[in-house]
């Protein structure tokens, strides 16, 4: 065992790098997926079958298969065929953006998370009391204002719960990024120093505490959040009963 | 193989189609084993959970909260390298170099770690969804507690538990493909090698991402005619 590795400044250069890339792709991937889930659960309940069975496909194929496949489906197999494209590779501007592996792992990443929340979202819309919609339009509110209004909020709160899984599901899932080349997560830099010093264990272990911890932080963090965004579910404290003045002979 | 590599599938993948049919089988053979070693690991983790032995609790909540805060990758990492120098340390203290770990068996048990881990929950959900009576009746016409587990418990589980047990048995047909990083030739592997021996990428991993979603579709009804049958007499439909 190489104990000297957990205090070299260099170790912790590179899980302070790695976590600095971790946390920019996640909170990029965690962002843009989320918004882009709410025109997809959407659709995915729409009326017209037309804008329905898209979504559906859509979320049925990045749900179904593995994050590390559409991965490598977006590098190697579209990263392939522009670098097959004479007007992409010969061309000074665009070439450097479509060769960088960050921004095929943020298109898949981002692809794949919003397959995920619409379908979290889309149960969570589900399960919005009916009454409410009714009481929406009973008020004359058009179907969209309704949605913007009662349903939406109401839904995200819903979602919390599960949101949080998928949110450490995610974090975890960032680690597959740096199968792909130059992509130095907070894994694939500490992996790095692994294969320089060989020793792999030592650097695993390292990795594991500090993703249990991590993992922690963040689901303490939206736990409390889901606490603010929904008081009525805070269990009841139960207020001790103000000691009434004992009434002494007067 | 011959009557395969012809025609459409020949033009298609160019003479290494094959690849994928092998990877396909080392995918759900790998799947498949972790699922039945993780089950009984789940069912094990929910009794170490619901004992009254502070010590089993303590376990089982241990193995939970690693399974569920660790990614999978780096469990993959640290137990394939940890065990390759533990196991070759104690090989060649018995006098046998370069032992070879098997990548498959590696695969196989970090796999049914994770998969026990999320059945651990599943399970612990479902015996809680038991109601407590049957088993005390159970109890009361003499049952033993391992007779009592299997003829009242055990087949009610599984109407509790499938629903959960399905999601998890997808999640662990998708996370098979993470074993490609350690080289194991499963269909994640054999499609980008494929696809780069051909330079027909996009071609040979679109082809496995339709082959996992053909499981997943076989699977989704599979589980659907288990339920049906777990709740036959509860449920009619």
């Amino acid at each position: 065992m190489q104990w000297e590795l957990f205090t070299a400044a260099t170790t912790w250069q590179a899980v302070a790098n790695g976590l600095w890339v971790t946390v920019k792709l996640l909170s990029i991937v965690l962002v843009v997926g989320t918004a882009a889930a709410v025109p997809l659960a959407l659709a995915r309940l729409s009326k017209h079958a037309i804008i329905r069975w898209p979504a559906w496909a859509y979320m049925y194929f990045f749900r179904g298969t593995p994050l590390l496949a559409q991965l490598y489906l977006v590098y190697f197999g579209l990263g392939g065929i522009f670098a097959a494209t004479p007007a992409i590779r010969q061309n000074e501007l665009l070439w450097p953006f479509f060769r960088d592996a960050w921004w095929y792992v943020l298109i898949a990443f981002v692809l794949n998370t919003a397959a995920y929340v619409a379908e979290i979202l889309r149960g969570a819309i589900e399960a919005v009391p009916h009454g409410e919609r009714e009481a929406a339009r009973a008020h004359g509110m058009s179907h969209s204002l309704m949605m913007r209004r009662i349903v939406l909020p109401k839904a995200f709160r819903l979602m919390l719960p599960a949101y949080t899984n998928e949110v450490i599901l995610t974090f975890k899932a960032t680690t597959i990024a740096s199968l792909l080349p130059t992509i130095f997560e907070l894994r694939g830099a500490l992996g790095q120093i692994a294969t320089r010093t060989y020793a792999v264990i030592e650097v695993y272990l390292l990795m594991a505490v500090l993703y249990l911890i991590l993992t922690t932080i963040i689901t303490r963090l939206l736990r409390l959040l889901e606490l603010r965004l929904t008081p009525y579910h805070r269990p009841r404290v139960d207020v001790d009963p103000v000691p009434v003045p004992a009434t002494g002979p007067h | 193989m011959e009557q395969v590599t012809q025609g459409w599938f020949q033009d298609l993948f160019k003479g290494y189609g094959h690849m994928l049919i092998e990877g396909l089988w080392v995918t759900i053979s790998l799947a498949l084993i972790s699922y039945i070693i993780g089950v009984g690991l789940g069912l094990l983790g929910a009794w170490a959970k619901l004992s009254g032995s502070k010590a089993a609790n303590i376990a089982g909540e241990t193995y939970t909260t690693l399974i569920r805060g660790i990614p999978e990758l780096v469990l993959l990492f640290l137990l394939y390298f940890g065990l390759e120098i533990a196991l070759r340390s104690l090989f060649s203290l018995l006098g046998i170099p370069d032992f070879e770990v098997d990548r498959f068996t590696i695969g196989a048990i970090v796999l049914s770690f994770i998969c026990g881990g999320y059945l651990t929950e599943t399970m612990r959900g479902a015996i809680l969804a038991v109601p407590k009576g049957q088993m005390e009746a159970a109890r009361a016409h003499g049952m033993n507690r391992v007779l009592a587990f299997r003829r009242i418990l055990l087949p009610q589980i599984w109407r509790f538990a499938l629903p959960g047990m399905g999601n998890t048995w997808l999640v662990l047909l998708k996370d098979t493909s993470i074993v490609s990083a350690i080289g194991l030739h499963e269909l994640m592997w054999a499609s980008k090698t494929g696809g780069s021996n051909t330079r027909q990428e996009f071609t040979f991993l679109f082809a496995a991402c339709v082959i996992y979603l053909v499981i997943t579709a076989i699977s989704n009804f599979a589980f659907q005619t288990a339920e049906r049958h777990a709740s036959r007499g509860v449920v009619r439909r």
